[in-house]
């Protein structure tokens, strides 16, 4: 099946692969935002270093980081890996911060309640200092989601198979077509990722339904 | 590998001329300045609006988030596609990409201005109004200054977007230092191409820091955290 | 004066807010707007500023339709003050309080001296004017709220309930500094409160509204404890009013002599009574037991503090209280913070008894008619220690 010139077969292949190399880092990212977060918020003198220094990863451009880590991770410039670890620092620079905003949310008397009823700080992050941020997590997320989406097309300029190559293979033919249907495919991904987060932080937060009743 | 890399960015005949990195440092900051300067002419006005009335709210939140989405490298080739044949001279190769950066620039911008108005503290906006102050006034006496640490980091991340924006552009021509990974990549030269990634990566870095420092110098001592117990 | 005729506000067709309210606020004194939460208070104050434009009805300042007059030059000639101070976070103290002044075209020199001058007025000195809101406590940024009101040097002041969010402490001596400054300087002030003691001790006339912003009672707070109108004021003002109206009554009580023992001073009396220590100016510091003391001076640590202390021409509140308070049943009395003697709790009670009870016209105090003791509201007399 073909639309405005393209195989769609082949469409349904690179967002496949797109949501591979834009999903994974999101998860990844994320596992590792909150201890970074937790630690910022609760480690007075690590929370400039920590802040700054994600912040500053954000600043490196997206094509210079797809090009720069083959030469310190010693891999291959094509190798798929790079736009994953690329991309997990995007997700890891974002969420960090919004990981301390959350948990720093949280008010100190439900904090100080969960103590008195002998929770003990691990069990009381994940029990009630987590779940109580997540609004605030999933926010981030989506932010985060949807920007991971639209920089993994920029791997197409090195070559790494996603819907980007749409992209170039359409402007090195001078053809529309392809990169129209690339531009709605990844628009279209961005929204799914978004819903999905989105569904999944209503499922986790059923108190926040309840009140809005 | 490091010392190739090395190598390429130490050797002056690299630096000077007109395709130097001197001169392409130098073209990429002209770019991304009147990339964010067109942004900001667009963003700021419908920012404060939309803050200050509170009009317009949900079209513009939904917008900032949907204009996220969008990949830029996309756009990118559909305006050369549009406007190339249709425009002469070197106009030809920079319109369509700063017409791009500018727009990919203005959500950001978008979104900072209107936060900003929109945490002003609610007691000052009621004193300021009960002390007989004109509706303009509150906007630039009380609420601008206010909102001035959050539409700074709006306009520092709309700079950053842009910045990275114009890199890929060099792939439809725009001058900057993104020649040299997009030249770099069609010679398959590694030291050229890691070589410009990291005078990119340099740059986004010291203008983002002459923001801070901007910043540090126009916002009130009043707003910021340290001056807080 | 301020008047408000028949001003009736909806905020949705029907609705009414505030309803056919009509009240004067006379010039010179604190008009006190008391009642429950959500019954109108805030919607009434802003609408003398025209912060909120009445549904119908006018509002008149010293005879002038406030409708009349441009709303942003109303509202620089009328000082407003609200709960959280909404002081500019990016202005220091000085430029905050010197806001109001700059926007009636004062020059910079100008205002800045006044604004020093007004914050001295409020207890803020010399290097308060340099720092930022964040770096001032709660009370402290109240303080400068209500010198910013008063840099212009308004005749009108609209206070939305300016101590509610200050402790009790912080607010006492807010609520005292106001009643000097309204004596001073002779400001007409409309004050906002859902606390009827707050009411009580400020005001020369006490509003009270019911949910719809309907007026329940406008009178003197002696009266209003004296006489509730009904049993929604009754029961608003609360059910010790018996105990708190004796603030507005003052009486002769008989005085009795006191041989106090000096701090650092060696005991030459001995027994289980209770001897008042004063210190070198001749100010009640405490009671001690002469056994607690033994052979040492009498020193700090040998003191109970249990008493207050009341003026001589206090209220038959604080003198009562004094008192009822004091571990030896004698209650300390006060000239000019110097010891005069003590009085005796059986004493002042039979004063309150033969006092005309409040079962006039009027309440009756034994020292001046009910205008005088409502005139007379001010820091209450009592000293706490
Ligand atoms: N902008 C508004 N729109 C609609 N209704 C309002 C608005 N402002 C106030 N109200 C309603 O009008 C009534 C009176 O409100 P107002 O703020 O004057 O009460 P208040 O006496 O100051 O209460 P509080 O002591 O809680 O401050 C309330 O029922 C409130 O819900
Ligand atoms: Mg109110």
């Amino acid at each position: 099946m073909t639309a405005l010139g393209t195989d769609l077969g082949e469409v349904a292949g690179f967002a496949a692969q797109h949501a591979y190399l834009a999903g994974v880092p999101l998860l990844l990212g994320l596992l590792i935002s909150l201890p970074l977060g937790w630690v910022a918020l609760r480690r007075r003198w690590l929370t400039p270093p920590v802040i700054v220094g994600t912040g500053l990863l954000y600043t490196i451009p997206s094509l210079a980081l797809f090009v720069l880590l083959p030469g310190i991770l010693g891999t291959q410039i094509l190798d798929p890996i790079n736009v994953v670890v690329a991309m997990t620092l995007y997700t890891i620079a974002l969420l960090t911060r919004t990981v301390a905003d959350g948990l720093g949310s949280v008010p100190d008397h439900v904090r100080q309640a969960a103590t008195a009823m002998g929770y003990g700080p691990l069990r009381r992050f994940w029990a009630v200092e987590l779940p109580m941020a997540v609004p605030v997590i999933s926010a981030g997320l989506r932010v985060a989601a949807v920007s991971n989406v639209s920089m993994v097309s920029v791997a197409a300029l090195i070559g790494v198979s996603q819907l980007g190559l749409l992209f170039t293979d359409g402007f090195s033919r001078s053809a529309m077509g392809p990169i129209v249907v690339g531009v709605l495919a990844c628009v279209l991904l961005a929204l799914l990722f978004d819903l999905l987060i989105l569904t999944l932080t209503r499922l986790l937060t059923p108190w926040l339904r309840a009140a809005r009743t | 590998m490091i010392a190739t890399i090395w190598a390429w960015l130490s050797d002056p005949t690299n630096w000077s001329g007109s395709g130097g990195i001197l001169a392409q440092a130098l073209e990429h900051l002209r770019l991304s300045g009147i990339a964010l300067l067109a942004a900001a002419l667009v963003a700021v006005p419908i920012g404060l609006y939309v803050g200050h009335t509170g009009r317009g709210r949900v079209v513009l939140v939904n917008a900032v988030s949907a204009f996220r989405a969008i990949p830029s490298l996309g756009v990118l080739f559909i305006a050369a596609l549009l406007l190339l044949p249709r425009l002469r001279g070197d106009l030809a190769f920079e319109l369509p990409s700063l017409i791009v950066l500018a727009t990919l620039g203005i959500p950001p911008i978008l979104s900072g201005v209107y936060a900003g108005i929109g945490q002003v503290d609610p007691a000052a906006r009621d004193a300021a109004r009960g002390m007989g102050m004109t509706s303009w006034q509150q906007l630039w006496q009380v609420e601008v200054p206010c909102a001035l640490p959050l539409i700074f980091s709006g306009l520092r991340s709309s700079m950053m977007q842009i910045i990275a924006t114009a890199t890929i552009a060099a792939v439809v021509g725009l001058g900057g230092l993104g020649r040299f990974l997009i030249d770099g990549q069609a010679n398959r030269a590694y030291d050229e191409m890691a070589g410009g990634a990291l005078l990119v990566a340099a740059l986004a870095l010291l203008i983002d820091l002459v923001g801070a420092l901007l910043q540090r110098f126009v916002v009130s001592p009043g707003l910021t955290p340290a001056t807080r117990r | 004066m301020i008047r408000l005729e028949g001003v009736t506000k909806e905020y949705a067709p029907g609705h009414a807010a505030v309803d056919h309210l009509t009240l004067e606020a006379a010039t010179g004194e604190i008009t006190v707007l008391v009642g429950p939460s959500g019954c109108g208070k805030t919607t009434s104050l802003r609408m003398i500023n025209r912060m909120i434009e009445p549904t119908s009805g006018h509002i008149f300042i010293d005879g002038q339709d406030t409708a009349q007059v441009p709303a942003a030059k109303l509202r620089r000639d009328i000082g407003y003050v609200i709960q959280h101070a909404g002081l500019f976070p990016h202005r220091t103290v000085l430029h905050n309080v010197m806001t109001v002044p700059r926007l009636n075209g004062w020059g910079r020199a100008r205002a800045e001296s006044r604004a020093r001058e007004v914050l001295e007025l409020v207890g803020l000195p010399g290097d308060f004017a340099r720092r930022y809101p964040a770096q001032l406590s709660g009370g402290q940024q109240q303080r400068v709220g209500v010198a910013r009101a008063l840099a212009s040097d308004p005749s009108v002041m609209l206070m939305d309930e300016p101590f509610s969010a200050v402790d009790p402490i912080a607010r006492e001596g807010l609520q005292d500094d106001i009643l000097r400054l309204q004596q001073e300087l002779g400001t007409t002030i409309v004050l906002v409160t859902h606390d009827i003691d707050e009411a009580i001790k400020l005001g020369h006339r006490v509003a009270v509204l019911r949910q719809g912003g309907i007026l329940a009672q406008f009178s003197s707070p002696a009266d209003l404890l004296a006489h509730p109108a009904d049993d929604f004021v009754a029961d608003f003002v609360g059910r010790d009013r018996g105990y708190r109206a004796l603030s507005f009554q003052q009486a002769d009580v008989p005085v009795h002599p006191e041989e106090p023992v000096r701090i650092g001073e060696q005991l030459q009396r001995r027994g289980d009574q209770w001897l008042l220590a004063v210190d070198a100016e001749g100010r009640p510091q405490g009671w001690v037991l002469p056994a607690e003391v033994a052979e040492a001076a009498v020193a700090l640590e040998h003191l109970h503090r249990g008493g207050t202390v009341s003026a001589v021409d206090g209220s038959l509140r604080s003198l009562l209280d004094a008192a009822l308070s004091s571990p030896s049943g004698r209650g300390v009395v006060t000239r000019d913070g110097v010891l005069a003697g003590t009085v005796r709790a059986e004493e002042v009670l039979s004063v309150i008894q033969s006092a005309p009870r409040p079962d006039g016209t009027s309440i009756q105090g034994g020292a001046g008619d009910s205008d005088g003791a409502a005139a007379g509201v001010g820091p209450q007399q009592n000293e706490h220690r």
